[in-house]
């Protein structure tokens, strides 16, 4: 059952992403200013979109997780804030790559870059605690701490361009409340991008947290032997 | 196409890193899978053991 949702989630991902491409570099016009260069932004948005609602099922997970003490929600913590920090990463890229023709500059300490990448460098702490520390309930529970503290630069970044001074553009709805898009094409092709990218991020997700649930199941495994074999000796 | 460079590298750079970690996921996943059954055998054989051992002092 799991794997028909899984396998189908995938090949839907795949038609998805393409049909987006092709919007992409065919269907949709170019923006007067920016030139060809402002395509990227169908791409570095819904990454940013897709990196956002991961943390956000960080948080969750890590309240769950601190309430319930079930192992589950741990899994799925580590799982979406795996994947998180793979789109996270991919933001800074890609917006980089973009700042280099249009700012002139590939990085600037701007108010939305540099809340991303404080929340890009919280998320490689959790990952890094949970890479090198053993699976204990203390760890996963420090884990579920930092996941829910960590959560809360995700408000910080989306409200970042109203709140200070900014040079980074305002994609979907200017700071004057018009949209930054003009053309209705451009509207769509963004929408079909969000939600390709939000399928890729169910099927990751699903792929990695199915992952870390076996994983979960062979840690007690090893602990039921090691108790089989210590009767044993006792015996 | 002023520009284009960037656009590509932008695109080449966002599918490569997502076909990488998908890659990374599916090699780790056959190797859990390998260490489950593994990890099967060996509690069956513990079991066996355990059991056959707890057997022989009643035999006597």
């Amino acid at each position: 059952m799991n794997s028909a949702i899984r396998n189908g989630l995938g090949w839907s991902t795949l038609a998805l992403m393409l049909t987006s491409l092709f919007m992409v570099f065919e269907w949709v016009p170019t923006e007067a200013e920016q030139g060809i260069v402002q395509r990227i932004f169908y791409f570095h948005v819904p990454l940013a979109w897709v990196a956002f609602a991961a943390f956000g099922i960080v948080a969750i997970a890590g309240v769950f997780y601190l309430w319930l003490k079930d192992q589950i929600w741990d899994d799925l913590g580590y799982a979406a804030a795996e994947s998180g920090m793979v789109f996270c990463t991919l933001v800074l890229i890609t917006g980089s790559i973009w700042a280099k023709p249009i700012w002139g500059i590939w990085w600037t300490w701007d108010s939305r870059l540099t809340t991303t990448f404080i929340l890009w460098l919280l998320y490689g702490g959790y990952l890094m605690l949970r890479a090198m520390a053993d699976d204990t309930p203390e760890v996963a529970r420090f884990g579920a701490v930092i996941g829910i503290v960590a959560a809360l630069d995700v408000p910080v970044v989306i409200l970042s361009v109203r709140l200070w001074r900014t040079i980074h553009p305002a994609v979907i709805v200017t700071r004057a409340g018009e949209h930054g898009l003009e053309d209705p094409r451009m509207v769509v092709t963004l929408l079909v991008s969000l939600t390709a990218f939000t399928a890729l991020f169910a099927w990751i997700l699903m792929l990695r947290f199915s992952q870390l649930r076996v994983r979960s199941r062979l840690n007690g495994m090893r602990r039921e032997a090691a108790l089989i074999e210590a009767a044993a000796r006792d015996y | 196409m002023e520009h284009f460079g960037y656009l590509f590298g932008a695109y080449s750079i966002i599918f490569a890193v997502i076909f990488i970690y998908v890659l990374f996921i599916w090699r780790r996943q056959a190797e859990l899978e390998r260490e489950l059954r593994a990890m099967e055998e060996r509690i069956k054989t513990l079991k066996l053991e355990s059991t056959s051992s707890a057997a022989k002092p009643m035999e006597k």
